[in-house]
């Protein structure tokens, strides 16, 4: 396989996939969770089997209307076993004990799993938190990898990989947010805190497998004798080296997560998604984009082509 | 030659990990405890998270606008306290109350692990005597009607608030004037009693309004300049009101007002259905990491996974140990770190199958991988380290589980990996020279 020679298929593949997450992005945007942007998320169990969505629906219409007249938007969707998870804006202690009140009133036992009100306000913190998060973790990683890749300058500058390790980390992040993005505007899913902290942790893990590939390119090429190599067969020799490793454990990584996905509670259902996604678009970049990258981007390809 | 050096190391290692495997399973542990006559105090269970338990985490807006600057700490460190003591009232075991900084505004949040009934908890500290005094300024337009008789801001009268609170009040009690009418004596702190004793010298022949909760209860006139640091508030109390009152301010004014703008609960049952579920996702994926691994490297595979296995057991030993609270993130973060551990594995096992080729000796090739996979081991974690860090300052509390856990466990696996799986090598791996 060589990388190499075919880099302008990844290469295409990559700008299709980041031109159409940004399009899903743009056009779409993100559908935001409680937790971002507020409001109230509550989740009842109905034991009355003749109630369904529709006269929940009709039921809860009256309540809320009797109860909070400024306000009469609600989204009520079914989940297994006759539990319904009812979408609100933010309401009071006070309003919630009526409304839960009103529903054992008229359907009998109601149970409840969660309730969950949050105010506008919080959202914004964690925004402006995230915002911090992210720019200290992105300084943090480009000191990092300047300081690992300060000791072999020849025949690249070492900060040109740094520069390629992080433009692989936004290539990482970017397609996830354009599936999620897709994924709001398809079947309603939100982003929620989960959702940012799984970029976090996508940004930190493939410029983790990046620096393994150009760890091993950096190794050949003090190996390599100065003067004439070839740098294609070097590069193309040491992604063989590390492709085994590199699906590997993108692979275990996956598979232990994978249960959860499946299996596991609702509540993690899209984090883990979005973890999938980036390591195997991780691992991807790592193996297809990186290497071909720093082939592109060295200035010294025409010279060492000769061998 | 040092084949048959005996694996004293290893065996450690591994008794180790039995023993932390038994204390990782609460039934098996608590039963070990009881055989082995050790002390009540180490059988100790998980430290669960709300969204597993069931429970309430409860975020409280503190209005500092009337506290100086100055003052914004010891005044949100005494409304900790304060809320600590009313939850402790209510019988939550151990609440978790802490302070967040919000740029310039502090919230307070509060942890209720198995509250049943989360109504009353929030009524409880939300209730609470806001006790401050107002000078009165009587408008022109005066009307004659005596001070309790007109109790509300109309345009007779202009309040301004003063810096004496509920926060300087340092006991309360109740007492019958001479017509028998219940009456609650408090008693203000030196700094108190120094700000009461200035108000009152100023407002001689004055009104000074009491209010509580923002509403004014009594409206007196000052006759003279009280020292002292002592007060009586009448109004219309009954002897019922009176008595909660003091047990109020005895538990604790609060020092300043505070707002609900947050609250998620996750009721037991759900909570205890995420548990199972996760519990079971994560054993399925070991079992599948596991499976993978034989099947790919064969021999070297099950020795990769015997290093996992001790792995899981020595991680979840510390997280019992220290004790990490284990949210659903945390849960997930711990099921992350075992898919990352084997990384560490396969790139020591690339690596020795090099330098076996190259002909060197089963000791040497062990050497070798692990001297030249050990800068990719280090560096390929050292991103993940980061950002594990960078969320766990930043992050709410459930994902500060999440960071917590991937944290120790991408430590505990570079550790696992140059030691255990070291070791493991040195004795179970075979030299290819005949």
């Amino acid at each position: 396989m060589d990388i190499i020679k075919n880099r302008y298929i990844f290469f295409i593949l990559s700008g299709v996939l980041i031109l159409a997450s940004i399009f899903a992005f743009y056009f779409f945007g993100v559908k935001q969770g409680i937790d971002l942007a507020g409001g109230t998320s509550w989740q009842i169990q109905i034991t009355n089997s003749a109630v369904n969505e529709g006269s929940l629906k009709s039921v809860l219409a009256e309540i809320v209307a009797a109860n909070n007249s400024n306000s009469s938007d609600f989204v009520i969707k079914s989940l297994p076993d006759k539990n319904f998870l009812i979408r609100l804006p933010t309401i009071s202690e006070e309003s919630h004990q009526k409304y839960y009140q009103a529903l054992q009133a008229k359907f009998g036992e109601v149970k409840e799993g969660g309730f969950q009100s949050i105010g506008p306000t919080i959202g914004q913190e964690l925004r402006q938190r995230f915002i911090w998060a992210f720019i200290i973790g992105l300084i943090g990683i480009l000191l990092y990898v300047a300081w690992a890749f300060r000791k072999v300058s020849f025949p690249i500058k070492s900060w040109k990989y740094g520069v390629i390790v992080v433009l692989c980390g936004f290539h990482d992040i970017i397609v996830p947010i354009g599936i999620m993005a897709f994924l709001g505007w398809n079947k309603g899913i939100e982003i929620d805190t989960n959702f940012i902290v799984a970029l976090m942790f996508i940004l930190g893990y493939s410029i983790n497998d990046t620096i393994v590939v150009f760890d091993r390119i950096r190794e050949n090429l003090v190996l390599a004798h100065r003067g004439n190599f070839d740098f294609a067969g070097l590069i193309n020799a040491a992604v063989k080296q590390t492709f085994a490793r590199s699906v590997s454990t993108s692979l275990t990584t996956v598979l232990a997560i994978a249960p959860l996905y499946f299996i596991g509670p609702l509540s993690l259902k899209y984090f883990i998604l979005t973890l999938m996604l980036g390591i195997i678009v991780g691992s991807y970049s790592s193996i297809f984009i990186a290497s071909p990258l720093l082939y592109v981007w060295h200035p010294i390809k025409a010279k060492n082509k000769v061998k | 030659m040092k084949k048959n050096k005996f694996p004293i190391f290893l065996i450690t290692i591994v008794l180790v990990a039995v023993l932390a495997g038994i204390f990782d399973y609460q039934p098996l542990w608590s039963k070990f405890v009881s055989k082995a006559h050790l002390p009540a105090a180490v059988n100790r269970g998980w430290r669960l998270g709300l969204d597993l338990v069931g429970g309430s985490l409860l975020t409280y807006n503190v209005d500092l606008s009337q506290v100086s600057a100055a003052d914004r700490d010891s005044v949100v460190r005494g409304l900790r306290d304060v809320i600590e003591k009313r939850v402790n009232l209510f019988g939550v075991s151990e609440p978790q109350i802490y302070i967040a900084d919000v740029g310039d505004q502090r919230n307070l949040i509060v942890e209720l692990a198995g509250i049943k009934d989360i109504n009353q908890a929030i009524e409880m500290i939300g209730e609470t005597p806001l006790l401050d005094f107002r000078e009165v300024e009587e408008m022109p337009a005066a009307a004659t009607a005596s001070s309790t008789e007109q109790l509300n801001e109309g345009p007779n009268y202009k309040f301004t608030p003063t810096n004496l609170t509920g926060r300087y009040v340092t006991s309360a009690q109740v007492s019958f004037d001479s017509f028998g009418k219940p009456v609650v004596d408090i008693t203000f702190n030196n700094e108190g009693a120094k700000i009461f004793e200035d108000l009152t010298a100023r407002n001689v022949n004055k009104y000074l309004a009491i209010f509580l909760d923002n509403q004014p209860i009594e409206i007196p006139i000052v006759k003279e300049k009280i020292s002292g640091g002592k007060a009586q508030i009448s109004g219309n109390l009954t002897p019922d009101s009176a008595r909660k009152l003091v047990e109020r301010f005895n538990a604790g004014a609060l020092p300043a007002p505070i707002e609900l703008v947050s609250q998620q609960t996750i009721g037991a049952s759900l909570g205890l259905d995420s548990l199972k579920k996760t519990i079971f996702s994560g054993l399925l994926g070991f079992i599948l990491v596991i499976l993978l691994m034989i099947g790919y490297y064969r021999a070297s595979g099950i020795i990769a996974c015997l290093a996992l296995l001790i792995y899981v057991s020595l991680s979840l030993g510390i997280f019992k140990v220290i004790p990490v609270t284990m949210t659903l993130a945390g849960i997930a973060g711990f099921i992350l770190s075992i898919g990352m551990a084997v990384d560490a594995n396969v790139l020591i096992f690339a690596r020795m199958k090099e330098e076996l080729k190259k002909g060197l000796s089963r000791k040497a090739a062990v050497e070798e991988g692990f001297r030249r996979a050990w800068p990719s081991i280090r560096d390929s974690n050292i991103t993940t380290l980061i950002i594990a860090i960078i969320l766990f300052y930043f992050a709410t509390s459930f994902v500060k589980g999440f960071a917590l856990t991937l944290f120790i466990g991408v430590l505990m696996s570079m550790f696992s990996a140059i030691t255990v799986t070291k070791a493991l090598l040195e004795v179970f791996i075979r030299d290819t020279k005949k």
